[in-house]
């Protein structure tokens, strides 16, 4: 069963958490870098992303393609994650194997090579995931979305980097990225598992207790400017579906606003499904999809709320049915949303999404992996608190408290508006 | 390299630890508790799937089974996911060739929940004309967009090239022109032809005590009664293509061509399956995407995504090698995978290498057990494969067991670097677009079986 956290923290300022979970004989380790695109201008956009690459192409002790090699050999899961916010590394072990992620970890903090080969050659690979994602309609369609919604704040670009940026990022770009945000101080380690925290932390502190503390980057953040008036974005590209994005300026995850959102998210358009790994629940008796949907204007509408350290979006995507229109659709998004901003959510509304959260929480208890993930995930926006009293503040949310946050956020004249338009193409064989 | 990992046999899904009682009216009940977790998980099939809907009719199988939740005798649409959704939980079936499959997750005091509504959509579906239209026009939505995704375009142009007039070649989905004339009426017909008891398992895994599960299913499933009688869902052998088999779909407009090659692979039943899913672990898994991720991305930096994936279901699924390339290193990035393929069949892995990959084999099982959904997955797939009671127990001695020379007799026994099918699909080919058969030989592909399996 879940057991105690412990906080704590280096003297070189690497931030430390610990939760005992006995009920399978692993280990997740996870470290959390403070970088990510938001710490990123133009021209080198992308970069926080393409430092997580290079990250897996060797030190002097685990050279290019050993590290991959010699954590599959073991039977573990690892993968890395770059975002708005942060990067993310892990590894879920057999739990006799957990020295070797804490070696791997402590080792690529300090000692990455970035070999100018290996950089050029992970270019290519790159401009290929970027290719990947702009065969991707609502990929195009999200990035100028962004791009309309934040004119001066970072979080205008998408995280995989401009095109542009991406052919001209040279070596020396990444490695002063790598050293100036790869420090203690910048990082939270957080590890979940089948282990006894007074051995662990002897471990830690032998892999990154000497790993020198360095001066940290300071970035200033551009807040952006309160937006004057609907934007409206289209994108045109191949296809025969049509697209509807609306973003709304959502709140960060620390401000009093969000778990108020959490419940208007949840009736509007189904419960936003916050951990990284396991599925989420459908979102058919959702306000949008039986508007939308069951109305017959379009296949299918997601929402989404994110936790962020700085104000983000709430997005709606909606793929329009073929004998509809964005207009359609956008007309009836704005009649269901002024239902919201005229009459409170019902009780029974703010009790579902409880109830659901409650369940997508307890689904996530359940893997180690997720454990160690929202270990240090909360600390990247806010602390692990947020996380354990998550719960406990969704339960006291009422549909007053609902209704006053939808009349502050869901603003037209304050949103995007994105359609992806098709061209009409057809494939042929 | 090191010694192979050793498991705790103890902790592994066995007949201690396992319940297994069969109904008598041909269902097979598996159950595994874990009170660590505060979930339940029921998962399982019922012996009824496309092979069984005709190739004028494709996607009926489908379509009937994402219809099952759009009303029922007692509840309608919207009663049904109220009562799924305010409890967060989810219930969910997808089609498969061979089967149709089920899957649901909620609190583990709500099983009850769960089984009652899993028992009234199998039982009772109404069909509602309103509710299948609906879901029609949603479903050719999707495969509007599906018929832009390069991925799922190679996918189809490859599965043409190697099953041919095979059922494999039809995709389970359907296709726009036959999902078009999809009706209610069809899906209540195919429903009342095909569902039945007969060989349908149901696993329940989580926070729950196995006998008290295996009451509440047999509470609500006994009474339900078939024929006795399993539809044939047998499929043909397929013979591998000749030559290189070549073809390119054109979409306009993308950035990125995916490739998709290979040939049909052994069904899961094949004695050499074990030893061709290490062989595919070599090829493009271990690591990052094995060796082909080594030269394709690694080495050449040509692509994000390099693999390949081993089906091994019921019948002859197929051994592919994926990748998302830019269209102009098309030619250059299905050379360096064909050298690959080459390589595999010339030489055994060396014995570290051969280490390596059962190590990983070996070690990752308890984390692919770690949650609910894993174990109920791997007791169905040990029962859908009749692979034993104590499968997973003996997994460790039988993937130890497998030597280099076994490698090189499944690699070399169905894959041909020579006579491939290779399809593409992106902006239009700079590439020379071809379809050629050339030195043509035959190998034994199997019998029968189906596609979508894990490799365990």
């Amino acid at each position: 069963m879940s057991g105690a956290v412990l906080r704590t923290r280096l003297r070189n300022g690497l931030e430390v958490r610990l939760k005992e979970i006995h009920t399978a004989p692993l280990i997740s380790t996870w470290v959390w870098y403070r970088v990510g695109a938001r710490n990123e201008v133009p021209g080198i956009t992308g970069i926080s992303h393409w430092v997580e690459h290079m990250q897996f192409k060797g030190t002097p002790t685990f050279p290019a393609g050993t590290l991959d090699r010699a954590i599959s050999r073991e039977g573990g899961s690892w993968n890395a994650f770059t975002w708005m916010d942060w990067t993310a590394y892990f590894e879920t072990m057999p739990q006799d194997r957990v020295e070797l992620a804490l070696k791997v970890e402590a080792d690529r903090m300090q000692n990455s090579l970035f070999d100018p080969a290996e950089v050029d050659s992970e270019r290519n690979v790159i401009i290929s995931e970027r290719e990947g994602s702009e065969n991707e309609p609502t990929f195009r369609l999200s990035e100028e979305v962004h791009a309309a919604a934040f004119r001066v704040h970072p979080y205008h670009h998408m995280t995989i980097g401009d095109m542009a940026d991406l052919h001209t990022i040279k070596r020396d770009d990444l490695y002063k990225h790598y050293r100036s945000n790869y420090l203690p101080g910048n990082a939270v380690l957080a590890i979940a598992g089948n282990f006894k925290i007074s051995t662990m932390l002897r471990r830690v502190r032998k892999h990154f207790g000497p790993i020198p503390s360095g001066p940290k980057s300071e970035y200033s953040d551009r807040a952006e400017p309160e937006q004057p008036g609907e934007r409206r974005v289209t994108v045109e590209g191949p296809g025969q579906t049509a697209f509807l994005e609306l973003a709304y300026q959502g709140p960060e995850a620390t401000h009093e606003d969000f778990i108020p959102m959490a419940v208007l998210d949840s009736a509007l358009t189904g419960a936003s499904n916050l951990n990284l790994f396991g599925g989420g629940i459908s979102n058919k008796t959702s306000r949008l999809y039986t508007k939308l949907v069951e109305g017959e204007l379009a296949a299918s509408v997601v929402g989404g709320l994110a936790a962020t350290i700085h104000p983000y979006l709430y997005s709606i995507m909606a793929t329009v049915r073929p004998d509809s229109s964005p207009e359609k659709v956008l007309a009836a998004c704005d009649d269901e949303i002024q239902r919201l901003l005229d009459k409170a959510v019902t009780k029974e509304e703010v009790t579902r999404a409880i109830k659901q959260a409650k369940a997508l929480f307890a689904y996530a208890s359940e893997s180690i992996t997720n454990q160690g993930f929202w270990l240090g995930y909360s600390e990247m926006f806010a602390t692990y608190d947020w996380f354990e009293t998550y719960l406990d503040r969704l339960s006291k949310v009422t549909p007053d408290q609902v209704l006053e946050v939808a009349r502050k956020r869901l603003i037209p004249s304050r949103r995007v508006v994105g359609v992806y338009s098709p061209n009409g193409t057809t494939a042929a064989a | 390299m090191g010694q192979l990992p050793r498991l705790d046999i103890k902790t592994l899904p066995g007949p201690e630890t396992v319940l297994r009682q069969e109904l008598d009216n041909g269902i097979t009940f598996l159950a595994r508790e874990n009170f660590s977790s505060p979930s339940v998980v029921i998962s399982g099939y019922l012996r009824v799937g496309a092979l069984l809907e005709g190739t004028h009719m494709a996607g009926l199988a489908s379509m009937t089974a994402a219809s099952l939740m759009r009303g029922t005798r007692q509840r309608k649409f919207g009663q049904i996911y109220e009562t799924i959704e305010s409890i967060g939980a989810r219930l969910n079936f997808a089609a498969g060739k061979h089967s149709i499959s089920f899957s649901a997750k909620g609190l583990a005091e709500d099983l009850g929940v769960l089984l009652d509504l899993l028992h009234e959509v199998l039982l009772t579906p109404t069909f509602p004309k309103a509710q299948v239209d609906r879901l029609r026009a949603e479903k050719l939505t999707a495969l509007a967009i599906r018929d832009q995704e390069t991925s799922a375009r190679a996918d189809l142009a490859f599965n043409q090239l190697i099953y041919a007039d095979h059922p494999y070649a039809i995709p389970t989905e359907g296709n726009k022109e036959t999902v078009a004339q999809l009706t209610a009426a069809n899906a209540r017909s195919f429903h009342r032809k095909y569902f039945s008891p007969d060989g349908m398992v149901i696993c329940v895994v989580g926070g729950i005590k196995a006998r008290q599960a295996a009451n509440a299913v047999s509470r609500r499933f006994t009474s339900w009664k078939g024929n006795g009688q399993v539809p044939d869902l047998s499929v043909p052998s397929v013979s591998p293509p000749k030559g290189l088999q070549r073809t390119h779909v054109d979409l306009e407009g993308k950035s990125q061509a995916d490739l998709v090659m290979g040939i049909p692979g052994p069904p899961r039943s094949d004695p050499d399956f074990v030893s061709a899913a290490l062989a595919n672990n070599i090829l493009g898994r271990f690591g990052m995407f094995g060796r082909i991720g080594d030269i394709v991305r690694e080495e050449a930096g040509l692509a994000y995504y390099a693999y390949s994936t081993l089906v091994g279901g019921i019948g002859p699924g197929p051994w592919q090698v994926v990748a998302g390339v830019n269209p102009s290193n098309l030619e250059k990035v299905l050379e360096l995978i064909r050298g690959e393929l080459s390589k595999i069949i010339k030489r055994p892995p060396d014995k570290d290498e051969l280490d390596d990959n059962k190590a990983n084999f070996i070690g990752r099982l308890p984390l692919q057990l770690e949650s609910n959904e894993g174990v109920a997955g791997a007791i169905v797939n040990a029962e859908r494969h009749s692979l034993g009671d104590d499968y997973y127990q003996k997994y460790p001695d039988l993937i130890a067991g497998v030597t280099r020379d076994d490698i090189l007799r499944a690699a070399q026994r169905f894959i041909d670097p020579d006579n491939l099918a290779i399809a593409s699909a992106g902006p239009p080919a700079t590439a020379e677009k071809r379809t050629s058969s050339k030195r043509g030989r035959k190998k034994g592909a199997g019998a029968a079986r189906k596609a979508g399996e894990s490799q365990s």
